[in-house]
């Protein structure tokens, strides 16, 4: 004992081991085999059943899809190259009706001369949420960016949009990333303005209708300001005078602005929207609208006046409740039971208020979770330093609730993006069903069933794919700088 | 000290309604209050003045009426003779059968997969992967109408799996011969009775006698099985021995089981094929076996995620901790992982069961009858009764969402950590 | 306990008490359901002052401070701040709060703005200034706790003691008449206690009417004319920091002092 301890206390080491080789049998992809597929008897049994699963997915799906034919005008002609090429009773898809009708899937009954304006709309969509979602990192940012200008462009061309617009979009997309990149705030401001443009862009017509929408919000903000040591009733005003413009003024100043300057684009009916134009359009509008409404009935929520709460739960709870079809109904069968006698407003408006209001409470939700992750002294603070309830959310509150909620914000996107494949249950032309049945139900196209469920699943699969892998990458983002 | 000038409560002033913090929100809900009425009291006006036009009542009495439409699948006695009241019920029925059905074959293969993709077997977990991604990020719709297809123009037609003359037949039953799938219905194996001793009465609904004696018996052992836990613990606390009372648990529930089994002659018998159609098993509507593997797979897929982050959320140090102190695998999932990975895995697996129940009612892609099928589909467009049939409709919804909304509420307030 | 302020050399010149009153706190209780947090305190605190409260934690001490400011709301007895009785009137809740200047335990920056930003906010917002104003005083009070050079970085971006000397210049861009401070050093590490302390000091040099919940006993020697001890909701003892360190009277106070200057 005496001479160990002597001994450990003695010691020192005069020359450093070399590394070691592992023995020879654990190392390399023999140990990763073992260590990963066959560690017990258990593990080898579930790799056993995983190859079998690998195979028979395989065994199944590889024919057909090595057989597929990608030229053809119709299903009998698909069968018969199929027949002629890999003999009687081989199967094989026929991706032709891609190729022939990719255009349906994609816009569903656009006049084709126009389908420039919803890419472009899409592809301005990127430039617009730059400023909030890509905030981050410059590099991403400016990728976003260039992918989605370049894209655009070049989208945009190919589908023949006319030479003027070619060239406003190439001044608009250039200005945007500069506008991002030194003039953050500018940057917010084309996103405010963003969904005018939209409009403008998708149902086309006279750009004066929308800009004196706009107008309505600039004369109801410019109220506010002026006002706003009213506090409460400077809202009021402000909401007034922006009603008072929307009722009376907007419609004539629109036609009058027409006939002084004549700016337009091509009028599409709501009813030429179809597959995934439809869809983006109803699912991005619906998540927009919702903002507002989200933040106000979260804030109800958590407000301590009891009547007030009370509305915002029973609403929230109300719409959480029901399924979104049973609402979409309530869109084609009762909203017009709701209106005064003589509205009438076409299906997909009616549907996109209902998806407002169904979004509004799971953004209502989600937002409600950020406020509650602030810690409390960002109020304290905010109080001891004067500010109102309103200033205090404005400035200090909803900035950073918002930026926290966000991945849930894009979750809940995603959501209702797959959602609104359910409006085909109000006649509505999404691209999953009606249009494909609407394909299907054509004489040459007669029982094409699995090749538009891969197309649209597979554009399905990668936009909600990457935005909730994003929402994840942004979510670890958020949990590392609040360590 | 000098006294303070002025008086603490200053008289009643106009202009403290809007100053004055306890006033103040009175005034701000009483103006919420009135602008929700009007708002409110404007739609119902509307209502009123939309339906006086189309001359048309607000009346829930079409309920009573002959229904005069057939339902292909009840759970209760019905017929075109009953009144639409009982068609809603039937509806609601079918709408509880295939939530229940599918929060259950969820849970199972979300659970699975979600052990399955932390195992290490590289292999199995990307394979999970792959299936919860590709679930989730597709619409239910597709899957849905991907599984219809499937049965409609894939599966085989009965006569199918008739043998030709030379004794081999085109399609064969899977599941050790137990199962006939087929492009107009899914055959399965039906339970029977032999000695069914008839219905019991109970007030006004009758309850199957066999169904009765099980769920009593199970009731039975599981109140059995609680005292033996409980003298088991209290011998525990004693002595500090804990017996071994696994071997009485399970005879427990197993053999009043067997015994009922035999008393009542329970048998499955397997589907055969009689002419052209198969007999003698259950022959499941292909829409409720689509949408209920539908909606199976795709909330699977979120409750496999689920799981996954329940069981990550509980840090290695916890198990670790366990371990450090002495206790074995067993005792340390039971006791220190478990417990706290439940408390992260159930409230959002509650809510994804409020989802599947909302979801089902996509049962419309499938012709299933369900409660929107029957009272917010066959009902509402005979009796024209749009407005009756769809606020029912909802207000059935809601209870359903708030019951379940409910028990998640009252688990949630059971396991909230003690915390300060 | 470390006496790092024996040796500093304290102008007192500008540290004279006036005759005017600053705050006066009559009778106020104070219950937190049923537990009444704050008995029957009187407190009369004269423009040019410098207290000290101290006391063991859960006595009420943060309380009483946030009801100075209204954070928190006193449930009887009267707060009367600068002639301003604090009352349900939300007008007198705000000119008593854009009189009084706070620091937090834990800073309460807004991590989504920046140090300039910070302190800009609520001279533009609730007094209205115009910005150009707003920005040179900010400038100039970041200047006198010694950080100009961070005026553009991100709260994150600050050491802990940095983010309270900020906290504190945010404060004084309000130009308050009063300032409370509730334990501005305990949330650090003890390397930066010191900076703090300093700048505090600085403050009460200029002659600011100050209230400091703290338990740096050796900054309360140095700088309080008045220190005040805290127990169970109730003012046991005030005295001078000379007479309260050297001659306690009460039982609870000589036991609180062994506790907190006995190892």
């Amino acid at each position: 004992m005496s001479e160990l301890h002597a001994e450990t206390v003695a010691y020192v080491r005069d020359s450093m081991l070399p590394q070691g080789a592992p023995p020879s049998r654990q190392s390399g992809s023999v140990l990763w085999l073992r260590q990963n597929l066959f560690s017990g008897p258990l593990n080898t049994i579930l790799t056993l059943l995983g190859l079998a699963v690998v195979w028979f997915l395989v065994s199944h799906f590889w024919p057909w899809f090595s057989h597929s034919v990608w030229n053809a005008s119709s299903m009998a002609e698909c069968r018969q190259i199929i027949a002629e090429r890999w003999g009687q009773g081989a199967t094989g898809g026929c991706f032709a009706v891609i190729r022939e009708r990719w255009n349906q899937f994609l816009f569903g009954f656009f006049p084709p001369s126009e389908y420039w304006r919803p890419t472009a709309a899409f592809g301005l969509m990127f430039f617009a949420i730059a400023p909030v979602l890509f905030t981050e990192s410059r590099a991403l940012r400016w990728t976003v960016m260039a992918v989605a200008a370049v894209l655009t462009f070049a989208l945009c061309m190919l589908l023949g949009a006319p030479p003027r617009a070619l060239l406003v979009l190439a001044v608009v997309v250039v200005g945007l990333t500069a506008l991002n990149e030194y003039a953050h705030r500018a940057a917010l401001v084309f996103s405010l303005l963003f969904p005018f443009v939209a409009v403008w862009l998708l149902w086309g017509g006279s750009i004066w209708g929308p800009l004196c929408v706009l107008a309505g919000f600039v004369l109801g903000f410019a109220v506010w300001r002026a006002l706003s040591r009213l506090g409460l009733f400077a809202v009021a005003a402000g909401v007034a005078a922006a009603a008072a413009w929307w009722m009376f003024m907007s419609d004539r100043a629109a036609s009058d602005l027409q006939s002084l300057l004549p700016v337009a684009l091509p009028y599409v009916e709501s009813r030429a929207f179809g597959g995934f134009v439809l869809a983006i359009t109803i699912g991005v509008s619906g998540i927009v609208m919702s903002l507002p409404l989200g933040i106000i009935l979260a804030l109800a929520r958590r407000s301590d006046m009891p009547v007030v709460k009370a509305f915002a739960v029973m609403f929230i709870e109300f719409i959480r409740g029901v399924p979104l079809i049973t609402l979409l109904f309530v869109a084609s069968l009762l909203l017009n039971y709701f209106l005064p006698p003589g509205t009438n407003f076409d299906i997909i408006l009616r549907v996109i208020i209902m998806v407002t209001l169904f979004a509004s409470a799971y953004m209502a939700e989600v937002i409600r979770g950020g406020l509650a992750a602030l810690p409390k002294g960002q109020y304290e603070a905010a109080d001891s330093l004067g500010l109102d309830y309103w200033k205090a959310q404005r400035l200090i509150v909803l900035p950073q609730a918002l930026k926290i909620s966000i991945p849930g914000i894009v979750g809940t996107f995603i959501g209702l993006f797959k959602d609104t494949t359910l409006v085909t249950f109000v006649g509505l032309f999404d691209p999953l069903k009606q249009m494909a049945d609407t394909i299907r139900a054509t004489f040459a196209w007669k029982g094409a069933y699995w090749e538009p469920y891969i197309f649209t699943g597979a554009i399905f699969f990668i936009l909600c794919f990457s935005m909730s892998r994003y929402s994840m990458y942004l979510e670890q983002r958020l949990k590392r700088e609040h360590r | 000290m000098t006294d303070l000038p002025g008086g603490q409560d200053p008289p009643f002033r106009l202009s403290m309604l809007i100053r004055d913090r306890r006033y103040r929100s009175l005034t701000i809900q009483a103006v919420v209050f009135i602008l929700v009425m009007l708002v409110a009291a404007w739609l119902v006006n509307n209502t009123v003045e939309n339906l006086a036009r189309m001359g048309k009542t607000f009346d829930f009495g079409f309920l009573d009426n002959r229904s005069g439409y057939d339902i292909p699948f009840s759970l209760i006695p019905y017929n075109s003779d009953s009144t639409h009241l009982r068609a809603a019920g039937v509806g609601l029925l079918n709408t509880l059968l295939v939530s229940a059905l599918g929060c259950l074959l969820a849970t199972v293969l979300g659970v699975l997969v979600g052990v399955l993709r932390l195992s290490n077997n590289w292999l199995v977990s990307r394979l999970m992967t792959v299936y919860v991604e590709v679930f989730r990020n597709v619409p239910l719709l597709l899957w849905i109408l991907v599984i219809m297809a499937v049965f409609t123009e894939v599966m085989p037609s009965p006569r199918d799996y008739r043998p030709a003359a030379d004794g081999s037949a085109s399609a064969q039953m899977i599941l050790f011969d137990s199962v006939a799938p087929t492009n107009r219905y899914t055959s399965v194996p039906a339970l029977r009775v032999e000695h069914d001793p008839g219905a019991v009465a109970l007030g006004p609904v009758s309850v199957s006698a066999p169904l009765l004696a099980f769920v009593l018996a199970f009731a039975a052992a599981w109140l059995i099985n609680r005292w033996v836990r409980a003298r088991a613990q209290a011998r525990q606390d004693a002595t500090g021995i804990r017996p071994a009372t696994w071997w009485v648990t399970l005879a427990l529930f197993l053999v009043p089981l067997v015994a009922l089994w035999r008393l009542f002659g329970l048998h499955l018998v397997t589907p055969e094929l009689r002419g052209f159609n198969f007999a003698g098993g259950m022959n499941l509507d292909n829409g409720f076996v689509v949408l209920l593997l539908a909606l199976s797979l795709y909330t699977g897929a979120f409750i496999a995620e689920i799981v996954r982050a329940g069981i990550m959320a509980v840090s290695r140090g916890q198990s670790e901790a366990a371990a450090a102190l002495g206790l074995r695998a067993r005792p340390i999932m039971a006791l220190v992982v478990l417990p706290q990975a439940l408390r992260v895995i159930i409230p959002p697996l509650i809510s994804q069961f409020l989802n599947l129940t909302k979801n089902s009612s996509l049962a419309i892609a499938v012709g299933y009858p369900d409660l929107r099928a029957t009272l917010g589909g066959t009902t509402l467009n005979q009796t024209g009764r749009e407005m009756e049939s769809m606020l029912l409709m909802m207000g059935v919804y809601l209870a359903l969402s708030l019951v379940i909304s409910g028990v998640m509420n009252v688990y949630n307030a059971s396991v909230r950590l003690k915390e300060r | 306990m470390t006496d790092v302020y024996a040796d500093r050399a304290i102008d007192r010149s500008h540290m004279t008490v006036s005759d005017q009153v600053a705050i006066q706190i009559q009778g106020m209780n104070k219950w937190y359901g049923s537990f009444h947090v704050l008995r029957d305190i009187d407190l009369t605190v004269r423009r040019g002052e410098r207290i000290v409260i101290a006391g063991p934690s859960g006595s009420g001490k943060s309380t009483l401070i946030r009801c100075i400011n209204r954070l928190e709301e006193h449930q009887s007895g009267r707060i009367v701040v600068d002639g301003v009785e604090l009352t349900n009137d939300l007008k007198n809740i705000d000119k008593v709060r854009s009189e009084v200047g706070m620091v937090f335990q834990h800073f309460n920056l807004f991590p989504h703005l920046t140090v300039l930003e910070n302190c800009t906010l609520a001279p533009i917002w609730v007094r209205r200034v115009p910005r150009r104003e707003a920005l040179a005083t900010a400038m100039r009070y970041l200047e006198k706790v010694r950080i100009p050079e961070q005026a553009h970085k991100y709260p994150g971006q600050l050491s802990g003691g940095q983010q309270q000397r900020v906290a504190i210049a945010r404060s004084l861009c309000m130009e308050p008449k009063i300032m409370l401070f509730d334990e501005p050093t305990s949330a650090l590490d003890p390397e930066m206690i010191k900076e703090v302390l300093d700048t505090m000091i600085e403050l009460a040099q200029d002659g600011m009417t100050m209230i400091c919940v703290t338990h740096e006993m050796g900054f309360a020697q140095a700088v309080a004319n008045r220190v005040i001890f805290m127990d169970q909701g109730q003012i046991v003892e005030q005295n001078t920091p000379h007479e309260f360190f050297n001659n306690p009277q009460s039982e609870r106070t000589k036991l609180f002092l062994s506790q907190i200057l006995g190892h």
